[in-house]
């Protein structure tokens, strides 16, 4: 069986178990029987992709489908581009199921996710694999609407039916925007298959449009600021395994979208186009994580740190097509290679971490950090698990975030090769963002995970949690593993990512396999190396060194006793720092200006009872300035209009008349 | 042999800086003491409390978890083995290719994310301010360290340590602006990240002023010796940092012999003294400031990172 026939194989079984889901309603075992399906359907994409990444992908295995528009067909293929992107979907799908068996039979309405489920995934194989324009936006729309059904399943909780709803706005303006771009690309010919589309010439004019469009479109869809709006709210809406795949899954897709598009169908770039990608990303970047550090729900908050992720990944494209666009192919190798190996990482780290949220959700009922605490002592292993996730999102040495933050910043220092002035300036102020994002990227999930799991419980809730089950539990263990191994063996990602670097820039990074000790080298030895493998070593034998000399020859003795609070010592775990209280330093940098956030005290009079106060103000900027506005705009405007809805038959057909009149005479004036 | 012989001086160097941590803030203290008129403890004080605490018990709040006592461990095993990356009175380590400058902001970044949760993990308030407030600095100083590094780096054309270090030390370098800007925002960046005056004090013991020293504030016994001992060693980290590139005088080469060695190791002592004791009258000589000025601070080494690397952007010479 050719490698696409398997994926598409795959992508119609879970189209099918959806389908099977659907006569299974009710059933007890449905549950089970979905999940576990849908987990080895995607083990089996998951093992084709990776086959064909590590293997010599078929550089025609193209599939045409007699299905779609009757003179186009639907047109299908694998290359190198997609074989990654399907690892990221279907890897996240299986352990996405995996976490299912256990967290789906705490749903209280299993009907309204189990078929869905398989045909979101579904939905996320084909796009990958689409291979004309129709087909593409047709699976990006089953995509987005699978989607919109899963964030919709809990529809009766309070804020749920809003993040619906501005979700289905959004995505359709994406999809708009998608639309359009694929329009402009077809050209007047319109042949709307993208190996035509490659090898048309495109205008600059076109070419410039374009570039906007898809920023629009898979921006959107990616969570790129200020079209970030709809995910803080509908990804945490969805159940947690759903969350995990949005989050880590969907807005990749939109990535491969955006680089399908921008360096593969366009053609060469010009250097300003990498200016915007590189700015936008760097904003969304710390935009992203500073409203995390003001979040105290836990699914909000992992939902906008993958903003900053997201900006983070669209930097390193912008550097790479800077590069590219300049002809230096090794330093446009390692950028793009950055993107992409952080674009694996935040599948790995956010699906773990969306997954943690899912067992805490699961564990106590509680979203919000102020009313958690403690959960390290009744959730051991989650709570374990958890803080690899933290560290590997933070950015910390050994783990995988690391390795792709270093290969960025390497990418980065190779930048004053370019010629452009503009480039010059804005190369070294997005390193200053994205150096900023990842210092408040540790101290957000310093924050997450010192709330919710360290301190006392702050509720009945928290202090009664209980460990999750096996399945739930393996799902995070898996992930941990992979977000250490990946961490530790770099070389080996970067290499089974070069074909993907050769396929689309045309040039790759060194071979990584044959450095000594399994050493990173991207350039040049002298120049920079890393080796996570021997830092992890180092770092365990130091400490086991310590822990020996100190067991060896420091006293034993330990005594338990309550906490030491300089003479106050406080009866009730109120007292504690909260997310609120967190946050505040850095709200105080950081916050007045990008938030307008202010503190107000409210204090009573000397001799007065009443408990003083303490309110914060934060505005959403973006959300004032660009959507209220508009939102507004078009209030105002169906306002006006509603009175055309209540009118007399001879009123509708003289407006009629008066519109056809119109219309005649601007067409008799235009031409 | 020639790896036996490098796994030597690795490892000599590795003791050497154990070694002489406690000793560069015990001979800190002595000077500041003795630039207010006073008598001061022993230089060697810094040994007898580490001793001291070694065999005092363990008093550890009933809430505290298994994070709680790994955390010594792991923030000093990840501040040696940072400390062990930076070039003391050679170059071209064993290990010096194993991480370059990058890593070793995220490794102390790792003994900070450890240190502010164990500081949450209790679950007092004084925990709370000093976390929130080590990691408001961090926020700051993290990337001002990176922009500081990547000025280093477009100088030298590296980001390994030892390979900037030869570069500093070799008669290429001259009087350049953008070094200038970053040897003063790295000073800047390291006294908050050692949590000296003007950004903490080290000596206070009052909580409301104090963000190092609130975070630790559950610690006792041997748990409270490790971390002192990295704070020790972590000032001692950035003192050589600052000395193996911005005074590479007498560092010795890779593989030049002992005698070599030895010069190095003597002028490494030198400088050590040196930066003590401008240290001890740069403390002595200013306050504290707000925490809420912190910030302005920092951000002016940020600035400074940025404007030196921004100026290489334009032009390789500046």
């Amino acid at each position: 069986m050719s490698p696409v026939v398997l994926q598409m194989s795959c992508a119609a079984g879970l189209l099918g178990i959806a389908g099977l889901a659907l006569v299974l309603s009710g059933a007890k075992s449905s549950t089970a029987i979905v999940y576990g399906v849908t987990m080895a359907v995607s083990l089996v994409a998951l093992f084709g992709s990776i086959r064909c990444l590590l293997g010599d992908v078929l550089n025609d295995s193209g599939l045409t489908l007699p299905i779609g528009l009757p003179w186009l067909g639907a047109h299908f293929r694998l290359d190198a581009l997609a074989a990654f992107f399907l690892v990221v979907v279907n890897l996240g799908g299986a352990s996405a199921s995996l976490y299912g068996l256990g967290y789906g039979h705490h749903d209280p309405a299993p009907h309204r996710v189990l078929p869905f489920f398989p045909a979101f995934l579904a939905g996320m194989n084909l796009v990958v694999l689409a291979d004309d324009a129709f087909s593409y936006l047709l699976c990006w729309e089953f995509m987005s609407l699978a989607s919109w059904a899963l964030v919709m399943s809990h529809h009766r909780e309070p804020g749920n039916a809003k993040a619906g709803y501005v979700y289905l706005v959004m995505a359709s303006f994406g999809t708009l925007a998608l639309l359009l771009a694929f329009g402009l690309l077809a050209g007047p010919a319109g042949d709307y298959g993208f190996a035509a589309i490659r090898a048309a010439q495109h205008t600059p004019y076109a070419a410039t449009l374009v570039l906007i469009l898809m920023l629009l479109g898979a921006g959107s869809k990616a969570g790129l600021v200020p079209l970030h709006v709809w995910l803080p709210l509908a990804h945490p809406a969805a159940p947690s395994h759903v969350s995990a795949l949005m989050s880590g899954v969907m807005t990749k897709v939109a990535i491969y979208g955006f680089i399908r598009v921008i360096f593969d169908l366009l053609g060469p770039p010009t250097w300003w186009a990498s200016v915007v990608v590189l700015i936008l990303g760097g904003i969304t970047a710390v935009m992203g994580i500073l409203y995390a550090m003001m979040e105290k729900d836990l699914k909000r908050l992992l939902a906008y740190s993958t903003i900053e992720n997201i900006g983070v990944i669209f930097a390193s494209l912008g550097l790479a097509l800077a590069f590219q666009a300049n002809g230096l192919k090794l330093a446009a190798a390692l950028a793009f290679t950055a993107a992409l190996f952080h674009v694996l990482n935040h599948s790995f780290f956010k699906g773990l971490l969306f997954f943690g949220a899912g067992a805490v959700l699961t564990a106590t009922g509680e979203r919000d950090m102020d009313r958690l605490g403690g959960l390290i002592h009744r959730m051991p292993r989650t709570s374990f698990v958890v803080l690899v996730g933290c560290v590997a999102i933070s950015a910390l040495p050994p783990f995988n975030g690391f390795v792709s933050e270093w290969l960025m910043f390497q990418a980065v220092l190779q930048s004053p090769e370019l010629p452009q002035w503009a480039l010059k300036v804005t190369v070294p102020a997005v390193g200053a963002l994205l150096a900023l994002a990842a210092a408040l990227a540790a101290a957000c999930f310093v924050k997450a995970y010192g709330i919710a799991f360290l301190g006392r419980p702050r509720s009945t809730a928290a202090e009664t949690a209980h460990e999750v089950d096996r399945y739930s539990l393996s799902a995070m263990f898996i992930l941990a593993a992979l977000c250490l191994l990946a961490g530790i063996l770099p070389g080996l990602v970067i290499d089974a990512l070069s074909p993907v670097t050769t396929e689309i820039l045309g040039g790759r990074m060194p071979i990584q396999a044959n450095e000594p000790w399994l050493s990173i080298v991207p350039i040049a030895e002298s120049r920079s190396s890393y080796n996570g493998l021997l830092v992890m070593l180092f770092i365990t034998i130091s400490a086991s060194l310590a822990v020996f000399v100190i067991h060896r020859f420091a006293s034993h003795a330990l005594r338990r006793g309550p906490a030491w609070g300089c003479g106050f010592s406080d009866p009730t775990p109120a007292a504690q720092y909260s997310a609120g209280s967190f946050a505040q330093p850095i709200r105080r940098v950081f916050g007045t200006l990008v938030f307008s956030a202010r503190d107000h005290v409210d204090m009573p009079a000397p001799g007065d009872t009443r408990p003083a106060r303490l309110r914060i103000e934060l505005h959403d900027l973006v959300w004032e300035g660009i959507y209220q506005p508009i939102a507004g705009a078009v209030g105002f405007s169906a306002d006006r209009l509603n009175r055309l809805q209540f009118l007399t038959i001879r009123r509708y057909l003289s407006l009629v008349f008066a519109t056809l009149v119109t219309l005649l005479l601007v067409l008799a004036i235009w031409s | 042999m020639v790896v036996i012989s490098d796994i030597v001086v690795q490892g000599v160097q590795m003791l050497l800086v154990l070694l002489l941590a406690p000793l560069l803030t015990g001979f800190v203290r002595k000077i500041k003491a003795r630039l207010v008129l006073r008598q001061g403890a022993s230089v060697l004080q810094p040994y007898r409390d580490l001793l001291r605490l070694l065999r005092k018990e363990v008093v550890l709040a009933d809430n505290a978890s298994w994070l709680f006592r790994v955390t010594p461990y792991v923030t000093f095993a990840a501040i040696w083995v940072a400390a062990a990356l930076v070039p003391t009175f050679a170059t071209g380590l064993l290990f010096n290719w194993t991480a370059d400058l990058i890593a070793i902001v995220a490794l102390l970044g790792s003994a900070r994310f450890f240190l502010a949760l164990a500081g949450m993990d209790v679950g007092t308030s004084f925990g709370g301010i000093g976390s929130s407030r080590e990691v408001m600095i961090a926020a700051l100083a993290e990337p001002a360290m990176l922009l500081i590094f990547f000025c280093l780096a477009l100088v030298a054309g590296s980001t390994q340590l030892s390979t900037v270090a030869n570069f500093m030390a070799s008669s290429y370098v001259g009087l350049r602006v953008s070094l200038g800007m970053a040897v003063i925002a790295l000073i800047m960046v390291a006294l908050a990240e050692n949590a000296r005056i003007p950004i903490d004090n080290p000596t206070t013991h009052l909580e409301l002023t104090m963000v190092h020293e609130a975070m630790v504030l559950e610690y006792s016994g041997r748990h409270l010796a490790m971390i002192e001992f990295g704070a020790f060693l972590k000032l001692l980290l950035y003192i050589s940092l600052i000395a193996c590139v911005f005074l590479p005088w007498k560092i010795a080469v890779f593989g030049t012999g002992p005698l070599s060695y030895a010069v190095g190791a003597g002028a490494y002592i030198v400088k050590l003294a040196a930066a003590g004791f401008f240290l001890a009258l740069f403390e002595t000589a200013t306050a504290k400031m707000r925490v809420f000025r912190v910030p302005q601070f920092l951000g002016a080494a940020l600035m400074l990172g940025l404007l030196g690397t921004l100026l290489l952007f334009v032009s390789r010479s500046f």
